[in-house]
């Protein structure tokens, strides 16, 4: 599949979108709330057929941000997925490992590192944490100094 | 048999310990295997387990998790045995002091197991293979 | 009644001599191949991450050139660009064709290093010693570039720390060509060779479709047919200006994947060459005051695939967040693709033909493990070693030749 430049087809998930972001020709960001990323990232993977890089998981203080980045190799356009977990007691989305098996190990590392629940992920147990670290401890939130 | 009329009598047979390393200073001790650097005109040999060695070239900077299996070889590893720190991660925890997921420094990990027992640093980041087979040399000779 | 058949698990790792890293494989295997992998990392997690948010914008390079030791030049320069893009800034063209100079004798060495890792799993030390040998001549070069045979630390928010002195050229041009004829013979050698036509083709087999699904990078995806390179397809330092080709192999075997590596090396010597030709005149480095607040996204191409950065400011002079996706990060699970259904004798050449650079994913490591190994680590790679014997006896080949200089 050749990728297309993704403002081609972007009317097609206007409406899971909160806003789109451009802040230079080949940098794009699709700002979504968690209950709509799936959509999104199933929108850039499977439609415009993206490839996918990695998830950056951030503890924003008021939400926590995830962030899917993707790249159009065709166009050289980096674009990236912005989710935002308002529920910080209770920090939960939909797992895209289901649709993108590349996507295994990140969710697990996030899950680690920032304590989100990856919903319907078919392997949501620990990776990258001895195993003798404490439970509800996660070292990327901002309460927890190195 | 003391150090001395050991490393006389036979080769030094060394165990490679990555304890959470980047890789440069494992690769640089691979690379004393090389033509350039040849550390077997030295005697030295690089044994593939634990129970085979005389000595430990201990790379990284001892992560949590590795802290244990460390610990673990160095128990597997015959006595009289000497730890040979490799890198600035391994003598000092280097550039990653204070990161959450560290144990180290490798010192602290083997002296948990033998307050006694006998440890050599090598510091470089990596340290090149001369710098390498010169310590490792030095301190065989000052452990005789 | 229905009767379970005993399933053994083979254990490969924590501290495998084939694999420099500790990494922890639980293999499950039924007679002699393999039916299921699981994974475990930690061993090689340090927490690098958490770590950049404590140091300042131009302390972070030295922090994340050490992420992984052969990818020292392409994890800074990911990140330099990530915080160049926030702050909009470009630096001179010098040290964009520096930064390419570095980055290509980076690749050099470290794909000499892989085949000379291969060579050695599977029995052909002679490959292992003669490649790390015509390596040295590399790392002499970046140590009289930059200071340091590893760990260069040559660049910089703004450009480079050092210059190539320009009567270092001729001396390079020298070694290239060294490194050319070396590089071709070895490529013959390999294509030739019907014994490592027998050891390799087949082996390790990953599908475009899988590459796709693991969204692989590099030599690994290229191997497979997906012909991405970060270099061609998001131009960054002076890439854009060079005559080079992307080299792709569809088979998805090891073969095809030592083949894009040999091949490449060849291209990165001719990328050296050019950009040394065309190397403009001038500074090497803008000054930077400060990085406004921000996001940037930095991507380079490793020797091992993509490497990508992304990086937040708040205006501070510390990122905000600094994420880190080395290329072994998604290549490596890929694995899982590759080795279910393969011989145990092939497991490990399988899996190095991926290039896992553990330390890049920080944390590819070893698993807990819940059964006692039923094998020594040590047996597969004298299964390995031990298949490549019985090829050559069965195919009575002309022997491999190598000459040294």
């Amino acid at each position: 599949m050749t990728q297309r430049p993704i403002r081609d087809r972007i009317s097609e998930i206007a409406d899971k979108l909160i806003r789109v972001e451009q802040p230079r020709p080949n940098r794009m960001m699709l700002l979504c709330e968690a209950c709509n990323s799936f959509e999104v990232n199933r929108f850039l993977f499977s439609e415009l057929g993206l490839r996918f890089v990695i998830v950056t998981g951030i503890d924003a203080e008021d939400s926590f941000e995830i962030l899917y980045h993707y790249s159009n190799d065709h166009t050289g356009c980096l674009a990236t997925v912005k989710a935002f977990i308002r529920d910080r007691e209770n920090p939960a989305i939909e797992s895209v490992t289901p649709l993108i098996p590349g996507a295994e190990w990140i969710e697990r590392e996030v899950h680690d590192i920032l304590g989100i629940d990856f919903v319907h992920h078919p392997n949501l147990k620990r990776l990258i944490l001895h195993d003798d670290w404490p439970q509800g401890v996660y070292p990327l939130r901002k309460e927890v100094r190195t | 048999m003391s150090w001395k009329i050991k490393a006389l009598k036979k080769s030094v047979w060394v165990f490679h310990v990555n304890t959470g390393a980047c890789n440069n200073c494992d690769i640089e001790i691979v690379n004393l295997l090389t033509p350039k650097f040849d550390v077997e005109r030295f005697g030295i040999k690089l044994v593939g387990s634990p129970r085979h060695a005389d000595a430990l070239l201990v790379t990284g900077v001892g992560t949590r998790q590795a802290a244990r299996r460390l610990q673990e070889v160095y128990r597997q590893t015959p006595k009289p045995c000497a730890v040979f720190c490799m890198g600035a991660c391994a003598c000092g925890m280097g550039i990653f002091e204070g990161a959450y997921h560290v144990a180290g420094p490798v010192d602290h990990i083997v002296k948990e197991v033998d307050p006694n027992a006998l440890i050599a640093y090598v510091p470089g980041c990596p340290p090149k293979p001369q710098a390498m087979i010169s310590g490792v040399v030095k301190a065989l000779a000052a452990i005789g | 009644m229905k009767q379970t058949l005993k399933k053994p698990i083979l254990a490969v790792g924590p501290f495998h001599p084939l694999q420099e890293e500790m990494e922890f494989y639980q293999l499950t295997i039924e007679g002699e191949k393999v039916v299921d992998i699981d994974v475990r990392l930690s061993y090689n997690h340090r927490g690098i991450e958490k770590l950049s948010e404590t140091l300042q914008f131009d302390q972070v390079p030295f922090l994340v050139s050490r992420v992984c030791g052969i990818c020292s030049a392409s994890h800074p320069l990911a990140y330099i660009q990530a915080v160049e893009e926030i702050a909009g800034i470009t630096p001179p063209d010098r040290a964009m064709y520096v930064r390419v100079i570095i980055n290509e004798l980076e690749r050099i060495h470290s794909h000499l290093l892989w085949v000379g890792l291969g060579g050695h799993f599977i029995g052909y030390d002679t490959v292992f010693m003669w490649a790390w040998k015509y390596r040295e001549p590399v790392l002499d070069l970046l140590e009289e570039i930059t200071g340091n045979r590893n760990n260069y630390g040559n660049v910089k928010v703004g450009g480079c720390r050092e210059d190539i002195p320009d009567e270092l050229i001729p001396k390079i041009n020298v070694e290239l060509d060294g490194i050319e004829k070396k590089t071709e013979m070895l490529t013959k050698a390999v294509l030739d060779d019907p014994v490592l036509h027998a050891r390799l083709k087949g082996v390790g087999v990953l599908s475009k479709a899988n590459a796709v699904a693991y969204a692989v990078t590099g030599p690994t995806a290229r191997g497979s047919g997906l012909g991405i390179d970060v270099r061609r397809d998001d131009p960054y330092a002076a890439y854009g200006d060079l005559d080079w080709k992307v080299i792709v192999q569809p088979e998805g075997d090891v073969f095809a994947k030592a083949v894009v590596r040999l091949l490449e090396t060849l291209e990165s010597v001719k990328i050296i060459r050019e950009a040394l030709k065309k190397l403009p005149k001038g500074p090497v480095a803008v000054e930077v005051r400060e990085i406004p607040p921000g996001e940037g996204c930095g991507h380079a191409e490793a020797p091992r695939g993509e490497t990508f950065h992304y990086v937040r400011s708040d205006g501070g002079n510390r990122p905000v967040r600094h994420k880190i996706r080395a290329p072994s990060y998604v290549n490596v699970p890929s694995f899982k693709a590759s080795c279910i259904g393969q011989d145990i004798a092939d497991v490990t050449l399988t899996l190095a033909a991926v290039d896992p650079c553990y330390s890049c994913t920080e944390r590819l490591a070893v698993v807990d493990s819940r059964r006692h190994p039923i094998a020594d680590h040590e047996m597969l790679l004298r299964l390995s070693r031990e298949k490549t014997a019985r090829l050559i006896k069965e195919m009575d080949p002309p022997p491999f030749k190598l000459e040294d200089c």
